[in-house]
């Protein structure tokens, strides 16, 4: 079956061409130019990408989407583009062309770097397409749900309307409901644990886990309201202040408590900008380590402070969210969790750093023009793990559930998806109190 | 118009590579961005990741070699033959002596069998790299004039590489020169320069993902 994604209705937006060109020009430094200089169209990115593989449409070749930083590079800034420019070779970006670029940058792009795996130029297409979405976005482009969403996050503090208030409420039903602590706002803490807001409303369980593991481990935590959401819509989006404000907030309330260590929670995208981004947005080294759930609870596993029975209700396989294995490095941990403690683990094939994507990463799960193709993507998945022969699907990423639990939905789908995290606080071996 | 083609087109058509090929370069690695605030993943290294990259993607990994296959076989007989013909075959040794570095440093030339086997690896991969970007979907879609001129200059340089092979005719020997001088001087401007800009395209992401822990 092929789709056509980012079937973009009548769209009467103003575009400013020229303000995209000049980010584009702002943002083209020696990385990017080197990448542009080395593409030599060999297409071979095409057979990484699942949107190719899933719909074979040639449009949704990764190399394709290196264009408009590759027009403007040729235009502005390569050697020769004074002399390129005079003979006619470097023609200006049209209104046209971007409107007809914006679903490949956006709608069908996750940023996973499974394209950079299989190219023999090792391009890192997925931070060109990050940098031209801000272009975008200086244009006036960019899907309206997903600019939304990155304006709810400025304004009241998470995209899917946590604000302070409702995160107090949410935490007091929580701990109530749970007869569990869930400590808000202390003075000081070791620990700074941040929420994402699709766990907040629509997985609350999975707070409730996290909540259940640290207390299990005697961790002297807290959540914070001056800083809590741990999704970033701003760098999703392309729209760089929101990404630093959202950067700021988590690090103001990590030095306010004296946070030794911040825990970013199950969510690929999150974990990747505050790690390996956050300093950088905020311009300074960040006072504090920046860890993923899984490589924390791995660290308490490793102390011997979490103990876990064994789960041998199912066969499980797993998921690795690229932003946490192929783009932040932090493959190993989840399996050290699953190591001794799923009795029948099963990997699927590829796996860990070169795993397919769910299809939502990059904020195309936030795009609702996108969802046909993200269940079209997401038949890859289904492959996988059907290959495994394991009924249940375990990963540590609330992102990549929510797609993964939409797309099993529309194509009703039977195996079950388990969040890590609530599979080993299900199971935690705690000794009887005597 | 012989003399013109050996003496100062040469020149300029070298002078043209090497300043345009050095130009480029140094503008790429002078383009700098600020640096990496993050601290590095224990045990990783951004020059650790620059090296893995560059050795790594020399051949497919992460399970891709089946679906890079033909690019894969086809690309290392070109790039390879190419190569190999012009570094060893016996003229252009005596050539690189003659007008470059002087006689007294040398190295072995091909044999008549030698060249035959690279000229048809090349020729073999070339052929069969650009009757894939005509026909597979993907490489159409991406392709633009740079690729085909690329193409086309360097399969007639080989082809009057093995016209001039012989050096029966002086004439054949200068029109082998001209179109080599052709691509020279087209070289710094075109998709050719990835033969130095894929060094410098691993490296940074090598670098940069390396000190994540992990270089794609």
């Amino acid at each position: 079956m092929t789709v056509e994604p980012g079937t973009i209705a009548p769209d009467n937006r103003p575009v400013n061409v020229q303000a995209a060109v000049d980010k584009m020009d702002a943002l083209l430094g020696g990385h990017i130019a080197s990448y542009l200089d080395a593409c030599v169209h060999c297409g071979q990115c095409a057979q990484a990408c699942h949107f190719h593989e899933a719909t074979q449409n040639p449009r949704h070749t990764p190399a394709l989407k290196l264009l408009p930083m590759t027009r403007v590079y040729r235009r502005n800034k390569s050697p020769f583009s004074g002399l390129k420019k005079a003979l006619g070779l470097a023609p200006e970006i049209t209104e046209q062309e971007l409107r007809d670029w914006e679903p490949l940058i956006f709608d069908t792009c996750t940023m996973c770097a499974r394209c950079t795996v299989v190219c023999p130029m090792a391009i890192d297409i997925a931070s060109v397409v990050a940098a031209t979405r801000q272009a975008f976005v200086a244009a006036g482009l960019g899907p309206p749900d997903l600019l939304q969403a990155a304006d709810n996050a400025r304004d009241k503090g998470s995209p899917l309307g946590v604000t302070p208030e409702v995160l107090e409420d949410r935490v007091e039903w929580l701990a109530d409901d749970n007869e569990i602590e869930i400590p808000l706002d202390k003075d000081k803490a070791d620990v700074l644990l941040t929420v994402s807001s699709i766990e907040m409303m629509k997985y609350p369980d999975s707070v409730v886990a996290m909540a259940k593991l640290l207390n299990t481990a005697g961790v002297d935590w807290t959540l914070s309201s001056k800083g809590y959401e741990a999704t970033n819509f701003g760098v999703l989006s392309g729209k760089s202040d929101v990404a630093k404000i959202m950067v700021e907030r988590i690090a103001a309330a990590a030095e306010a408590v004296n946070a030794k260590t911040v825990v970013v929670p199950e969510c690929g995208h999150a974990y990747g900008v505050l790690r390996w981004s956050g300093a950088n947005l905020l311009g300074r080294e960040l006072p504090f380590q920046v860890l993923h759930i899984t490589e924390y609870l791995a660290d308490l596993k490793r102390q011997g402070r979490l103990k876990f029975k064994p789960y041998t209700e199912q066969a499980v396989t797993y998921h690795d969210p690229c932003q946490i294995s192929r783009r932040g490095g932090a493959t190993a941990d989840a399996r050290y969790l699953l190591d001794g403690f799923a009795s029948d683990f099963r990997e699927m094939t590829p796996t860990g750093n070169f795993n397919w994507c769910c299809g939502g990463g990059g904020g195309v799960q936030a795009m609702a023009r996108a969802a046909d193709v993200r269940h079209e993507v997401f038949r890859i998945k289904m492959a996988q793990v059907e290959a495994t022969g394991a009924p249940a699907l375990v990963s540590a990423c609330a992102n990549c559930r929510l797609t993964m639990d939409e797309s099993k939905a529309a194509l009703k789908w039977d195996k079950e998806l388990i969040s890590i995290v609530e599979m080993l606080a299900d199971n935690l071996d705690v000794p009887a109190e005597s | 118009m012989i003399q013109f083609i050996e003496g100062p087109l040469w020149y300029l058509a070298l002078t043209v590579f090497v300043v345009g090929v050095a130009w480029r370069i140094i503008a790429l690695v002078t383009m700098k961005r600020p640096a990496d605030l993050s601290e590095a993943r224990s045990g990783s290294s951004g020059a650790g990741g620059a090296v893995k990259a560059i050795i790594q993607h020399s051949v497919p990994h992460g399970g891709n070699l089946g679906r890079t296959l033909y690019h894969f076989v086809t690309g290392y007989l070109f790039h390879v033959g190419l190569l190999v013909l012009i570094l060893f075959a016996a003229p252009h040794v005596e050539f690189i002596q003659e007008r470059l570095i002087g006689a007294d440093i040398g190295w072995p030339k091909l044999p008549r069998w030698g060249f035959i086997i690279a000229a048809e690896a090349a020729f073999a991969g070339l052929i069969l790299l650009y009757v894939h970007r005509l026909t597979d979907p993907v490489k159409k879609q991406l392709s633009d004039i740079d690729d085909h001129l690329g193409v086309w200059l360097t399969f007639i340089v080989m082809l009057t590489g093995c016209l001039a092979l012989q050096e029966a005719h002086a004439g054949l020997r200068a029109f082998h020169l001209l179109t080599v001088e052709a691509l020279m001087i087209y070289f710094p401007f075109s998709r050719l320069i990835h033969a130095f800009t894929f060094l410098l395209s691993r490296a940074r992401t090598g670098a940069t993902y390396g000190r994540r822990g992990f270089a794609p």
